[in-house]
């Protein structure tokens, strides 16, 4: 079963074609364009590379956040917009969840953090247990200070990486009594294969949407209704 | 020569919409999920709301679009999305949609201009009406005077220098308690009012004859309503509205009919969603019918922000061979005439 994986979550914009257990492309970009100007061309590009017919794909796999509100919605559009036209069915992976599968096999705890503005991270706690995967803590958006005192409560070694560690990395050290690490740069962002691994996953349950159905999964309120809340809240 | 449709989408306020075009002038449907409701709340449209809900609607909207029609993609000539100008959020649902709905069907993608698309939804309903002409552009986010020189070559005579003309009408709107949108409520009110009744401001722009300035105006409305509540002196809604729209109106007629007669054009075209203030459509008419000039408006339907008038934009840059590629982005201060 022949799939496509997009991940535009964050900072890296990443595009994967999967056959079952192989890989047969995979192009990451992370540079200072917009996913607008990146996303389709990476597509386009893998699409002669491997001459690639569209009606053979049969679903897509997307992270469906959280991450960067713009991010999330350019690659939701594309994906909502490929899966309407080829009529297949869309596979939404929770962004951090996709980012663990990096780590596949770790015998530690891992930790993958995106900077979500505003002193805090989207995150959640995967470990490999007996090569089952094990989702600890689901994602969530924490302040760094919160996600720190877990992972000492925990007291398991543990691996960090994503985007947020560049931003973060001074506060995690001093704040971190548990033995921990920082993945390299070949494991440590969003990566389209890793995504799609996750997806037949789901696709296996039978975790799928359709393209009307998908949207993303912020996580957060705009800052407007934010404001309203608690404005109401204090009337 | 076989038929030609568009599908053309557009997304770059706070209406989701999608419609197909056949051959430029025959709208074969036109769907529209207007937020209205969903910023009405917060006083004004809320960028990041707006683009959540944009990503919810698009595909029911443009399936739509195609069901209403009959069509499917193999019928399909050219997809045409608005990329400018807008909220760079609400544009990107509908600039990152179509162009994967271009990429999954090999069906060639356009972008359009928003304001071009507004102009465009004059041919619709008036079937004769060709370039040259000159049309005025009034809405939300916009004001322009613009020369039309042929299909797609646009020069701007005039623009706004602060506020666009709907902008003002919201703001007076929420100033004498009338709420959003401010321009279909002032223009209801106004039918009862004396526009007479006090003497507004009409701000000239000293170094450009045919720009305009609303903030002056606006501002005029404001101080006049503190001294009446200083003075203890009962506001007459209605009269207040009345004047107001009496002042946008007057110059935006005077600039129109000016400029109409300084280059010698015989027809007039409105367009967008201030083209549906009764106050400016009746006022325009009769100073077009007084000087020998043709006035064309669009129905309501396509005043408002829409797709059909975007599929109509986006058949004249079909035929002449406008095509945009997969880089085409989101472009929220486009200017009239870019591509």
């Amino acid at each position: 079963m022949k799939i496509l994986s997009i991940d535009s979550s964050g900072l890296v914009a990443t595009v994967a074609v999967l056959e079952d257990d192989e890989l047969i492309a995979e192009y990451t970009v992370n540079y200072k364009k917009t996913h607008s100007e990146t996303l389709l061309p990476m597509l386009d590009e893998i699409k002669s590379m491997i001459d690639l017919d569209m009606s053979t794909v049969e679903a897509i796999a997307v992270a469906k956040g959280p991450g960067s509100f713009t991010g999330l919605r350019i690659g939701s559009a594309t994906v909502k917009g490929l899966a309407y036209a080829l009529n297949i069915p869309v596979v939404a992976v929770p962004t951090v969840d996709a980012m663990s599968m990096n780590l596949w096999g770790s015998d530690k705890l891992i930790c993958p953090i995106m900077d979500a503005r505003r002193n805090q991270v989207y995150t959640g706690l995967y470990e490999f247990e007996d090569g089952n995967y094990k989702v600890v803590m689901e994602q969530d958006a924490l302040a760094v200070e919160d996600l720190c005192e877990k992972l000492n409560e925990i007291g398991r070694e543990v691996i960090l990486l994503g985007d947020g560690v560049p931003v973060y990395r001074g506060q995690i050290d001093s704040l971190l009594k548990v033995k921990h690490s920082y993945a390299p740069a070949n494991l440590n962002r969003q990566k389209a294969s890793s995504l799609g691994v996750l997806a037949y996953k789901y696709i296996k349950e039978g975790k799928l949407e359709t393209a009307e159905e998908h949207k993303p999964e912020y996580l957060r309120l705009s800052q407007a209704e934010r404001e309203k809340l608690e404005k109401d809240g204090k009337a | 020569m076989d038929d030609i449709c568009i599908l053309a989408i557009e997304s770059s306020c706070d209406e989701t919409a999608a419609a197909i075009v056949k051959n430029g002038r025959e709208v074969l449907s036109n769907v529209i999920y207007s937020q209205i409701d969903l910023h009405t709340v917060y006083g004004g449209v809320v960028p990041e709301i707006a683009s959540r809900k944009h990503i919810e609607k698009i595909n029911q909207v443009v399936d739509k679009a195609l069901k209403d029609a009959g069509l499917t993609f193999n019928d399909i000539d050219g997809i045409a999305v608005t990329y400018g100008p807008g909220l760079v959020g609400a544009l990107l649902v509908g600039v990152s949609f179509a162009k994967s709905l271009s990429f999954a069907t090999d069906i060639p993608l356009i972008g359009v201009h928003h304001i071009e698309g507004h102009i465009c939804a004059n041919y619709i309903e008036n079937k004769d009406l060709k370039p040259p002409f000159m049309a005025l552009v009034v809405s939300g986010g916009h004001t322009h005077l613009v020369k039309v020189k042929d299909y797609g070559e646009y020069e701007i005579l005039g623009r706004t220098r602060d506020d666009a003309a709907g902008e003002a009408f919201d703001k007076v709107a929420r100033a004498i308690g009338l709420g959003y949108p401010g321009g279909p409520k002032v223009d209801k009110v106004s039918k009862e009012g004396n526009p007479e009744a006090i003497v507004f401001p009409k701000a000239k722009v000293n170094d450009s004859i045919y720009d305009f300035s609303f903030s002056g105006l606006k501002s005029a409305v404001l101080n006049y309503l503190n001294q009446a509540e200083m003075k203890g002196e009962t506001i007459v809604v209605a009269d207040v509205a009345a004047s107001f729209q009496k002042a946008v109106v007057d110059v935006l007629v005077d600039h129109t009919v000016a400029a109409a007669k300084e280059y010698g054009f015989k027809e007039v075209a409105l367009a967008g969603g201030v083209a549906s203030n009764s106050g400016l459509r009746e006022a325009m008419e009769e100073a077009c019918s007084k000087n020998g000039v043709t006035l064309y408006r669009p129905s309501p339907i396509f005043c408002t922000d829409n797709a059909a008038m975007i599929g109509v934009a986006g058949y004249y840059e079909y035929i002449k061979g406008n095509r945009s590629d997969y880089h085409l982005n989101a472009v929220p201060n486009l200017k009239l005439g870019d591509r």
